[in-house]
């Protein structure tokens, strides 16, 4: 396969001094492409790296080094205007709401975060708002046992899970939990009556809580295709995100829909999963996404 | 709606117009739009770069004919091409000579393969087929117990044999039980796996081969990007699939993924999940799914008009 065989190889034998031709062109955006970084954002990143080239004679490594510089500001962008360090704050209730479409990693990125804030100290409860998908309470118990964090669910079928983060915050706020992760059903955006069901959830946050301080993450999933700008754009109204978690990335996707979710959305990526097991969630580092990427 | 195809090459199309023969030259940006539109709907790389020089060559010296606008035919071939690729007719389970037919189901992590297991079970129950579920993920929490509440609520028997067991043993044992107790069909759910997961794909392979299906149906989620092509060649080289199920396409996804699954298993997409709920299942058919791709409501009727 063409792709696997490193950008910087493949390229040394077609870019030459000054601006790309067609065929570096080709290449580039066959890469990108295949990262699922979609069509728009495509040309934009080879336009910007065409304007360079223009000003600049570069040789082949640094052409690719600016490239990859280009992807790094892109994705480090909204840091400027977010916290660029993501942690709960000590002594305060932090509510994360984990949303996103079904199957994309939200259960299993809860679990791995309780392990992570009960291993730093932090006093953490789980709220288990998914009252729709068959057994969604019994897996996220699972993951509270794992990690010894309790979670607060309502034992009647097809419950509303608004009155489940209702009960969460309110056990939340009488023990004392730093941290409190809240885990929802997954929807697709364009269901209008689940959409609503998440704004509900977040006005009860926001409502019954207004001291905490409230993170609201979209989960991708790294196999997404350009459906992935959608949700986010969709997420966000109904959840009002402040970020992204870009989970399965141990596979072979690089979750390049990322990408221009950043850059539309301006929402910081802050947490990758890399597999299934407990330990598997990292933050989020734009150097280790754009090498990945590049190096097909 | 989507920013239909027709729509998005009407400036293409215009250097069509008053032609009256599609040549190399008027076809290109034409071509160029298909190629964006097709991308834009994740349909693979390659796949379209192939596709594309397909419909090229069916386009190129067709004659325009009295009445049609060249550019109204062009979309002709390529909703005609793309129906073809996507197998024309819809096609459906499998149905053993001898019970039970037996219904393998693989696939990424979290496209919905449970969720599919349990609403074939149903939809098997309309053709007046029993069916028994066997639950053989071990590994992710509470998997057994999602496949076991799924079969209550459609009073669907599901054989499980608890997480210590081995899944090639339960799938072993869950098809001996479906084949003493006269199941019609037995449909055996298994853990997600990622497709360069050595371990786990060798574990899938023994189970195909202890079970020997009749069906070997790979789950995609509709909303697949670029990777579709690169997990299906993965699973049909390694596992050797039958078919495959698209599931979530009640979202608004494009649903490209189609075409690559298609175009690189050879194998027939038989059914679509379009909902959550266990009867949200519909055979699979590939002129909607070419209309979707494409970002066309209704490319037959637009002809028609013509
Ligand atoms: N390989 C891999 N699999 C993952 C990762 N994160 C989650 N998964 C798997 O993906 C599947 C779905 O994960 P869940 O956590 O249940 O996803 P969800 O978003 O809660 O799903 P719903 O609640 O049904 O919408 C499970 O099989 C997980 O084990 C990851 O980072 N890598
Ligand atoms: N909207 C919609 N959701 C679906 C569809 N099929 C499955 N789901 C949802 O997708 C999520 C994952 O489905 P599962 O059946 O658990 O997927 P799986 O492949 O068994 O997941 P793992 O066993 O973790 O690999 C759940 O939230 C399902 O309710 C569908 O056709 N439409
Ligand atoms: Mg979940
Ligand atoms: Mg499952």
């Amino acid at each position: 396969d063409k792709t696997r065989r490193g950008l910087i190889n493949q390229l040394k034998a077609i870019v030459g001094q000054g601006p790309l031709n067609q065929d570096a062109v080709t290449e580039i955006e066959a890469l990108l492409l295949q990262a699922d970084a979609g069509v728009e954002a495509t040309d934009k990143i080879i336009a910007a790296l065409q304007t360079k080239l223009r000003e600049e004679v570069l040789p082949p490594e640094e052409a690719i080094a600016y490239l990859k510089k280009l992807l790094r500001d892109l994705l480090d962008r909204p840091l400027q205007s977010h916290n660029p360090v993501f942690v709960p704050e000590k002594d305060t209730l932090n509510i994360w709401l984990i949303t996103g479409v079904n199957g994309a990693g939200k259960t299993t990125t809860i679990g791995k975060l309780a392990h992570i804030a009960q291993k730093s100290g932090y006093r953490c409860l789980i709220a288990a708002a998914d009252t729709f998908r068959a057994a969604a309470v019994e897996q996220v118990k699972v993951w509270g046992q794992r990690s010894g964090v309790d979670v607060i669910a309502n034992p009647g079928q097809n419950t509303d899970p608004a009155a489940v983060v209702f009960d969460g915050i309110a056990a939340a706020q009488s023990r004392g939990t730093e941290l409190l992760l809240v885990d929802t059903a997954g929807r697709l955006q364009n269901k209008k009556n689940l959409m609503d069901e998440l704004t509900k959830i977040r006005r009860i946050i926001d409502k019954k809580a207004g001291n905490a301080r409230v993170e609201s993450l979209l989960v991708l999933d790294a196999t997404l295709g350009q459906n992935g700008l959608r949700q986010a754009r969709v997420f966000s109204e109904a959840a009002q995100l402040s970020g992204v978690v870009l989970t399965k990335l141990d596979g072979t996707a690089k979750g390049g829909v990322a990408l221009a979710v950043v850059e539309e959305l301006g929402l910081p990526i802050r947490f990758i999963g890399a597999g299934e097991g407990i330990e598997d969630l990292r933050p989020f580092s734009s150097y280790e996404f754009v090498e990945a990427l590049i190096s097909g | 709606m989507f920013d239909a195809l027709s729509e998005r090459l009407e400036q293409a199309w215009t250097k069509l117009r008053g032609q009256d023969k599609i040549s190399e030259s008027n076809v290109k940006d034409a071509l160029r739009e298909v190629r964006r539109a097709l991308l834009e709907a994740d349909v693979n790389l390659q796949i379209v770069k192939d596709f594309v020089a397909e419909v090229e060559q069916k386009a190129l010296g067709a004659e325009v004919v009295q009445g049609v606008r060249p550019d109204q035919q062009f979309i002709e071939v390529v909703y005609n091409e793309l129906v073809q690729v996507m197998g024309e007719a819809n096609v459906p389970l499998a149905e053993a000579p001898s019970k039970p037919t037996i219904v393998l189901m693989a696939g990424l992590q979290g496209t919905g393969k449970t969720t599919a297991s349990a609403k074939l079970a149903l939809h098997l129950r309309k053709e007046e087929r029993t069916t028994l579920l066997v639950a053989t993920d071990v590994y992710r929490p509470a998997a057994i117990d999602q496949l076991v509440a799924l079969g209550k609520q459609i009073n669907i028997p599901v054989f499980e044999l608890g997480t210590s067991a081995d899944p090639v043993e339960i799938a072993r044992q869950g098809v001996e039980k479906a084949r003493a107790d006269g199941f019609d069909v037995v449909i055996v759910d298994t853990a997600g796996r990622l497709q360069i997961d050595q371990e786990m794909m060798g574990e899938l392979a023994r189970i195909k081969e202890t079970i020997q299906p009749h069906e070997t149906l790979l789950v995609v989620d509709a909303m697949t990007g670029q990777e579709a092509a690169n997990l299906t060649r993965t699973f049909h080289d390694q596992i050797g699939i039958t078919g495959a199920i698209l599931t979530k396409l009640d979202g608004d996804t494009r649903g490209g993924a189609a075409l690559s699954v298609r175009r690189i298993s050879g194998q027939p997409i038989k059914f679509v999940g379009v909902g959550e709920k266990v009867d949200a299942l519909q055979p699979f058919y590939p002129d909607r799914m070419a209309s979707r791709i494409l970002g066309m409501g209704d490319v037959l009727t637009l002809v028609e008009k013509a």
